[in-house]
């Protein structure tokens, strides 16, 4: 079946509107358990405390150091990641599937370990840190860098696999006929490749971004917790766990309307148009 | 006899006691057994499951008072639930059922008593200082509690919200030094996790951290330590399903074998 149809196809099935039954339970299912446990948070929330909450500084730095380490973090594995994307579902080059294997392996690392191979590797007494350490001076630890190093190591394989598949699903006939058109392989992916995945590229950003935003284990074993610097959001809101689960609670929302909003409205502004492309 | 030596033997005892503990190891074990069979837990006629929510620092120790508890009551299972203490609580006032829980602080038994939780008045049963762990060698050349001043220096303490951390902050303010830590550990474990990989010059941390690292970090104590010493209170929780066990593993834990075994451990009797 050719795109082309395939997308006929969809188009009709869309039209008729109807969930088939098969289908409509388990995902009924699926939206209870995924959102009662938000529900739960804005039950058990103190409304009243939120003022106090909002205008606390604290608060305030630590949001604004989530969203920009998670951005800068997603920016990173947008660069590293698309062309990593690209060698694992175009070149022919042997042991990729073990390439493949290997850089989803923070998915399944547990993140405290993964802080844990940081400091390994890029600690002041790691295999590469200590060499940073002793010429330049330069310890990662325990800085912003630390915090992005983490996020971006735990998120960037969500980029990557999303879009591996995309790059997978694209009409590689479009690739072909700008060859054939003199267009060389570098061009051919700028002007031809990334136009064509790009709703995967988007996707891939999303939730690269939105586990960057939300992580915890690495960011908090390799860039350590100190506020205005490396306390992130979920930092935060562990460390409120401790003391105060009202605050806790009031903290976690936050997170969640704020990246809620940023995805929406992303959405609206960028996915939006992207979907209306070919 | 040695355990009252050792007793008189307060702020510069902690390294000899730790030789000492080395030794006093094989004693331990070798008094448990008949201390065991005297105590009000012989017999063996506990059984069913043991549930034991006891702060993380008591990990070691604790493990080792199940096993002998099992070994005394084949019957039974002891199992452990190992977290911040204020994390234990708050899953004990979400209903986590439990038999017993031990708290590194007062305040987090306190919010336990609050609730309602505990049956009768919680008990302390060990104690436990601050002290200053180093990587090994030493080489940030930390001598006291001052260093951690030096901003020139990589430290590590614990966060406010957790108790080795408000214990350090109460430390500080007593000695009128203003800290500049690089960090704020989420809990101790983690900080003395920084000094074994090397990452930071020092870290505040408990007396049985440094004991229970072994080689791996090398402990300063200080005197200001003394100013906040930590109690742990114990309790049977009103709601456990099992009672009895949960008194004999409170009384074992309250006996000469588990204060033997707490004081190799790094712990003070209080």
């Amino acid at each position: 079946m050719t795109t082309a149809s395939r997308r006929r196809v969809r188009r009709q099935g869309r039209r008729d509107g109807g969930v088939p039954a098969p289908l409509l339970v388990p995902a009924a299912v699926a939206v209870v358990f995924l959102v009662l446990p938000l529900v739960g948070l804005v039950v058990r929330a103190p409304w009243s405390d939120l003022g106090a909450q909002l205008t606390d500084p604290r608060v305030g730095e630590a949001l604004r150091l989530s969203l920009e380490t998670a951005t800068l973090a997603t920016l990173l594995s947008l660069v590293l990641g698309v062309p990593l994307a690209w060698v694992l579902a175009r070149s022919r080059a042997r042991g990729r599937a073990v390439l493949r294997a290997l850089v989803t392996v923070p998915l399944v690392l547990p993140p405290v370990v993964g802080g844990v191979a940081l400091f390994l590797v890029l600690g002041r007494r790691g295999l590469v840190g200590q060499y940073l350490d002793q010429w330049f001076g330069w310890t990662i630890p325990f800085s912003t860098t630390a915090v992005v190093i983490a996020e971006t190591f735990v998120a960037m394989p969500f980029l990557v696999i999303s879009v591996e598949g995309a790059l997978r699903a694209a009409d590689a006939r479009f690739e072909d006929a700008a060859a054939t058109l003199g267009a060389d392989r570098w061009t051919t992916f700028r002007r031809v490749t990334l136009p064509l995945i790009a709703p995967g590229v988007a996707a891939g950003a999303v939730l690269c971004w939105a586990r960057a935003l939300g992580e915890f284990g690495a960011t908090i074993t390799f860039a350590g917790n100190f506020p205005g610097t490396t306390q992130t959001m979920p930092l935060a809101v562990y460390l409120a766990l401790q003391s105060d689960p009202q605050a806790a609670i009031v903290l976690s929302l936050v997170l969640l309307a704020v990246s809620l909003a940023t995805l929406l409205l992303l959405r609206d502004r960028w996915l939006g148009r992207a979907g209306a492309g070919p | 006899m040695l355990l009252r030596t050792r007793l008189a033997l307060t702020t510069a005892a902690v390294l000899a006691l730790t030789s000492c503990g080395g030794s006093s190891t094989g004693s331990t074990s070798a008094g448990s057994s008949s201390a065991g069979s005297s105590s009000a837990s012989a017999g063996g006629d506990l059984s069913g499951t043991l549930t034991v929510f006891a702060a993380a620092s008591l990990t070691e120790v604790f493990g080792e008072l199940g096993d002998q508890l099992e070994a005394e009551n084949p019957d039974l299972t002891v199992q452990f639930n190992f977290a911040g203490s204020s994390a234990l609580a708050t899953q004990l006032t979400e209903g986590a059922p439990a038999d017993v829980f031990a708290s590194a602080n007062e305040q987090q038994m306190t919010v336990v008593t609050d609730a309602a939780l505990a049956e009768g008045t919680p008990t302390v049963f060990t104690e436990n200082v601050l002290e200053i762990a180093v990587p090994p060698g030493n080489p940030g050349d930390v001598i006291g509690l001052a260093d951690f001043a030096d901003p020139d220096l990589t430290l590590a303490v614990c966060a406010a919200a957790v108790p080795c951390g408000a214990a350090a902050q109460a430390v500080f303010a007593d000695a009128g030094i203003t800290p500049v830590p690089d960090t704020e550990e989420e809990d101790v474990k983690a900080a003395l996790t920084k000094v074994q990989l090397g990452e930071v010059d020092a870290a505040l941390v408990y007396a049985t951290d440094v004991q229970a690292a072994g080689d791996a970090v090398e402990g300063i104590e200080f005197p200001e330590a003394e100013q906040e010493v930590n109690s742990y209170p114990i309790a049977v929780l009103a709601a456990a399903p099992n009672a009895d066990a949960a008194q004999a593993f409170v009384d074992l834990v309250r006996s000469d074998t588990g204060q033997q075994a707490l004081e190799a451990a790094g712990f003070r009797s209080p």
